[in-house]
């Protein structure tokens, strides 16, 4: 008898267990960013004065972290296929890869606030700063987390263990590269 | 994991870096429906595309597809029952004065109307 839990083994709709879950995991994540970016659409079409604050935005910054993220989904990607051609050294490089990725993304975004912040552009300054914040700063929570587990991941994979892992891994980050491109675009060039 | 054919990520990459750029420059003419579609209409285009290829969703089995869709569906139902309190800011509950002032004036002109046959 195997002494795995019942829940890794099982596969009740033909979908791995842990490929299942981060399935359902993204299925809420819709629900909360997609919440969060129609309330913020809402309000940005019935206050033309947020157009003044969307203006103070630096394009350019949101830009770089944009190809950041797109970038850090090719290694992700990329760590994928070398997984299931059974290299997990391979893997783990390209999941660090993305790993930096996601720092650079982050140090990229504590520059970009502080400088806003000095300007006296804080979450309380205006209701679009206060959308600004939350939605940048839920989805850089998640870049975070994002990074941490694929710290596990790719720690595993370079001992060609739990291989899997690293499709799951990836899948997340796509979810939360496509949450930044559609926040792109709405904090950072409709002005 | 599903053995599969992968497509060639880095040309997708390519893609999708040169969508950045015109979703960048689009909007500097300043015209606004060349904004709208350079904006958010190439990033319609580039969340399919990391979906597709990325994300493996076209070769996903199609429950995680419906699955995914109906939490969008149920995301823009939510949206909806709140969007009146939003939009319309006096107010709350669904008691609107101002939808029923216009509620009001309908009726006087309906009633004008049937006076006159």
């Amino acid at each position: 008898m195997s002494s795995r839990p019942i829940a890794t083994t099982r596969s009740a709709t033909e979908i791995p267990t842990g490929k299942l879950a981060v399935w359902w995991l993204l299925g809420s994540e819709i629900v909360i960013f997609g919440g969060l970016l129609a309330s913020y659409i809402m309000y940005r079409l019935a206050h033309d004065a947020w157009h003044a604050q969307a203006a103070a935005t630096n394009t350019w910054i949101g830009a770089f972290n944009t190809l950041v993220l797109l970038t850090s989904s090719l290694t992700a990607v990329l760590a994928h296929q070398a997984a299931e051609e059974g290299n997990g050294p391979k893997a783990a490089k390209l999941l660090w890869a993305t790993i930096g990725g996601a720092a650079t993304f982050l140090i990229v975004k504590a520059f970009e606030w502080t400088m806003e912040i000095r300007h006296g552009y804080t979450i309380t300054a205006d209701t679009f700063w206060s959308f600004y914040y939350t939605a940048a700063g839920l989805h850089a929570a998640h870049v975070l987390a994002g990074a941490v587990v694929m710290v596990f991941v790719a720690r595993s994979a370079a001992r060609n263990q739990e291989l899997h892992r690293v499709e799951l891994a990836g899948i997340y980050w796509h979810f939360v590269d496509i949450v930044w491109i559609f926040l792109f675009p709405l904090l950072y060039i409709a002005k | 994991m599903s053995e599969h054919h992968h497509p060639n990520y880095v040309k997708i990459w390519a893609i999708l870096v040169g969508l950045l750029v015109v979703s960048v420059l689009g909007p500097m003419l300043g015209i606004q429906i060349v904004t709208l579609i350079t904006a958010f209409g190439i990033a319609v285009v580039k969340a399919y595309l990391v979906a597709k290829n990325f994300m493996h969703l076209n070769i996903e089995k199609r429950y995680i597809v419906y699955m995914l869709t109906t939490c969008l569906v149920f995301m823009f139902l939510f949206f909806a029952g709140t969007a009146p309190d939003v939009m319309e800011a006096e107010g709350s509950n669904w008691e609107k004065p101002s939808f029923e002032l216009y509620d009001e004036a309908a009726s006087h002109t309906v009633g004008h109307g049937t006076a006159h046959h």
